[in-house]
């Protein structure tokens, strides 16, 4: 592992050069982290030791085919009424003392928080892991101002001293062994903060005790913190908070300002529905009957915790997505994880490959309309599966990810027919896929698939070497559409 | 036009497909209790599967209790809510633990230097071996169970409920009243690395429940 030389014009790590949205396509992604033996090696431990816990947890609890059906039609209520229950959300959140703002996009969500910081004098703010400010690249953004943003997730704090990107909505550092997080302490800790101890070895609990000592100074001083949240309660004006280390309590308890930035699509309509969701929440993701520590907070409570509340309510593509009728049905995500351990393209490639902060089966349907289909590598999300749908079967609010996928599949098509000189995103994974003898048995899945919508034609016009001799060599252009069902059900795990 | 107003014609134009009836009835019963045989017998044993401790006394012997776990804990100082039984206080006292009380209000870094806290809590339950605090004047605002290293919580047996519904139904009444809530199940615990799950991060090392029957 290399050590980055600190750059002292920042306040912050710097996270490798690039944005997501620079990304090729992809294959290209998908390629290289292929390559990295040690990313599939500690991928394929993390995402099987989850998928068994998620396993034996789910089965403990009888009702849980009536609890997905609930919560899939509870946000389906809330998507279908979205104006109203944001007014009434709204209209709570004021009424319990917290200020209310409204983005548009990232731009202007990272804008709101800037000024919102800005407005306390703080040039630094804690952090709790929050996925729509890594869509709109928020800490970049605070850094550019002046503003130092901390991690205070484990997992979030790895990534960030090892000038990384998170490569799992859960578990941000599931790439990174014992090993290289202990380098990535011993070498970053001191730098912005309390070092990590000389001695420190490459033991789980001992890397957490270091992670302790480090932040813990960060949150006895901080007076601003931004989080994200789980759920916001229409009825009551509630914002919910799910984790594990206490790391989101000391954010969400301690600093005198707190600015929560929520995507618009995180309602629930009345606070008894998150009876649901808190069942299958934990056991989804973490494979835990609950999690640790969950917060609930109503704008300012007087005498306890943050006196100066704020909620920025984000769009960020997130309406577009709503105008499809079809591809709404991905707004019902409460961000478990459970489809990307259970992928098979996800647990080859690992969450660097999809250029998107969402990676696996939600990030294949949701980031191409959060984002649109002008990158390529917004329009190669969609191949990057190969139907097998086990996704379907884990997921909590039982999103159809087949459906949805054809369907984007078709919109990249029709996009790419009217707009010739486009980067065709499906001709790179066909040749990907059958140019690279050792991807065949993962990528012909995909590509076979991505056959089923366009016609086999696409990917064997032009096939370059090696792969040309894999089309010559055989009879069948596609592999049979039936294969890769059969093969999921022989390696199953 | 504003952002909001932006917004919201966004989405309005987004569900123009939309009807006009109800729509999406929701097939849920809410508030059910789940059967269980032992609601405290499962409480305990969830409790405990999540690496807390677990006490089950007579109501009378809370008080000698607390005194003897604060002493096995090595717990010399602890804070103390303001609402939180006299009769305790006392016993605690009385067996030389100092008591801090939260006023004037502690200071962050004082939370850090104490050895412990004490509280009660509003509604516990069992499938999940959870504790729910409303932060009333039993339990002190939120910094207190939170910031010092050991926590210890008295659970009345019939705050116990068989599983989240009931809590749900419960904890209403304080979120009208604007009162925050936590809730807790185990102590703090990470899996971030190697998924390999390492308990005591950042919350309390040490959550004890004296459940009091
Ligand atoms: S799509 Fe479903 S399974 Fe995937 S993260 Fe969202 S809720 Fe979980």
């Amino acid at each position: 592992m290399s050590v980055i030389a600190p750059d002292e014009t920042r306040r912050t790590p710097a996270p490798p050069p690039g944005t997501f949205l620079g990304m090729p396509a992809f294959p290209v992604n998908a390629e290289q982290q292929l390559a990295n033996a040690q990313l599939r090696a500690n991928l394929a431990r993390a995402t099987a030791t989850i998928r068994a816990k998620r396993a034996l947890r789910v089965a403990e609890v009888p009702q849980w085919e009536d609890l997905r059906a609930a919560a899939a039609a509870i946000k389906d209520r809330v998507l279908a009424n979205l104006d109203t229950y944001l007014l009434q959300a709204e209209a709570n959140l004021t009424k319990a003392g917290a200020t209310v703002h409204w983005a548009r996009d990232g731009d202007e969500a990272n804008r709101i928080v800037t000024e919102l910081v800005r407005a306390t004098g703080a040039t630094d703010v804690v952090k709790v892991k929050s996925m729509v400010t890594q869509e709109t690249d928020l800490n970049e953004a605070l850094e550019r101002a002046g503003i130092a943003a901390w991690e205070t997730d484990l997992a979030e704090l790895i990534v960030q001293l090892g000038h990384d990107r998170p490569s799992h909505v859960l578990v941000p550092a599931i790439h990174r062994n014992r090993r290289e997080i202990r380098e990535i302490f011993l070498a970053e800790m001191g730098r912005y903060g309390t070092p990590a101890p000389p001695g420190l070895s490459d033991d789980p609990a001992e890397l957490a005790g270091a992670a302790r000592a480090h932040l813990r100074e960060k949150f006895l001083v901080a007076d601003v913190a931004i989080s994200g949240g789980n759920f916001i309660v229409a009825d009551t004006g509630t914002l919910v908070v799910v984790e594990s280390e206490g790391n989101g309590r000391m954010c969400l308890t301690l600093p005198d300002t707190l600015i929560s930035v929520v995507g618009i699509e995180k309602l629930v309509p009345t606070f008894e529905d998150l009876e649901v969701f808190l069942r299958l929440l934990p056991r989804s993701s973490t494979g835990e009957r609950m999690n640790p520590y969950t917060s609930m907070w109503t704008g300012v409570t007087a005498g306890d915790g943050p006196q100066n509340v704020h909620v920025v309510l984000v769009d960020n593509g997130r309406t577009r997505a709503l105008a499809d009728p079809v591809g709404r049905e991905a707004l019902r995500c409460i961000r478990c994880s459970a489809c990307m351990n259970i992928c098979p393209v996800y647990r080859e490639v690992g969450g660097h490959a999809y250029g998107s902060v969402y990676p696996g089966p939600i990030g294949i349907v949701l980031t191409p309309q959060l984002r649109g289909l002008d990158s390529a590598i917004d329009r190669s999300l969609p191949f990057a599966s190969t139907l097998c749908g086990a996704c379907v079967e884990v997921c909590p609010v039982g999103i159809d990810f087949p459906k949805l996928i054809v369907h984007l599949r078709r919109l990249v098509a029709d996009r790419e027919r009217t707009e010739p000189g486009l980067e065709p995103a499906v001709m790179a994974v066909g040749e990907w896929a059958f140019g690279q003898g050792k991807h065949l048995s993962l990528v012909e899945r995909v590509a076979e698939i991505a056959g089923r919508v366009f016609g086999p034609w696409r990917f064997f016009r032009k096939l370059p070497w090696p792969g040309s001799l894999w089309t010559s060599g055989r009879d069948l252009p596609v592999p049979p559409r039936e294969s890769f069902r059969h093969w999921w059900k022989r390696v199953k795990p | 036009m504003n952002a909001r107003d932006e917004i919201l014609a966004r989405v309005r134009a987004g569900l123009a497909d939309r009807g006009t009836g109800a729509g999406h009835p929701v097939d849920w019963v809410y508030g059910r209790a789940t059967p269980l045989p032992d609601v405290l017998g499962r409480f305990v044993e969830r409790c405990e599967d999540y690496q807390a401790r677990v006490i089950r006394v007579a109501a009378p012997d809370v008080g000698p209790t607390l005194v003897r776990v604060l002493r096995e804990s090595g717990i010399t100082s602890a804070v103390w809510p303001a609402g939180l039984d006299a009769g305790w206080r006392a016993a605690v006292l009385a067996a030389g633990v100092t008591v801090i009380a939260d006023d004037p209000p502690l200071t962050r870094r004082q939370l850090d230097e104490t050895g412990g806290v004490v509280t009660a809590a509003r509604v516990a339950v069992a499938e999940t071996g959870t504790i729910v605090l409303d932060h009333a004047a039993d339990q002190g605002r939120r910094a207190l169970s939170l910031v010092p290293d050991f926590h210890l919580a008295i659970v009345r047996g019939d705050q116990v409920v068989s599983d989240v519904p009931e809590a749900v139904a419960v904890l209403r009444a304080s979120i009208d009243a604007g009162r925050p809530l936590t809730w807790i199940s185990g102590g703090s615990a990470t899996s971030d690395i190697e998924l390999e799950r390492v308990e005591g991060v950042h919350g309390p090392r040490t959550l004890v429940i004296v459940l009091a029957e």
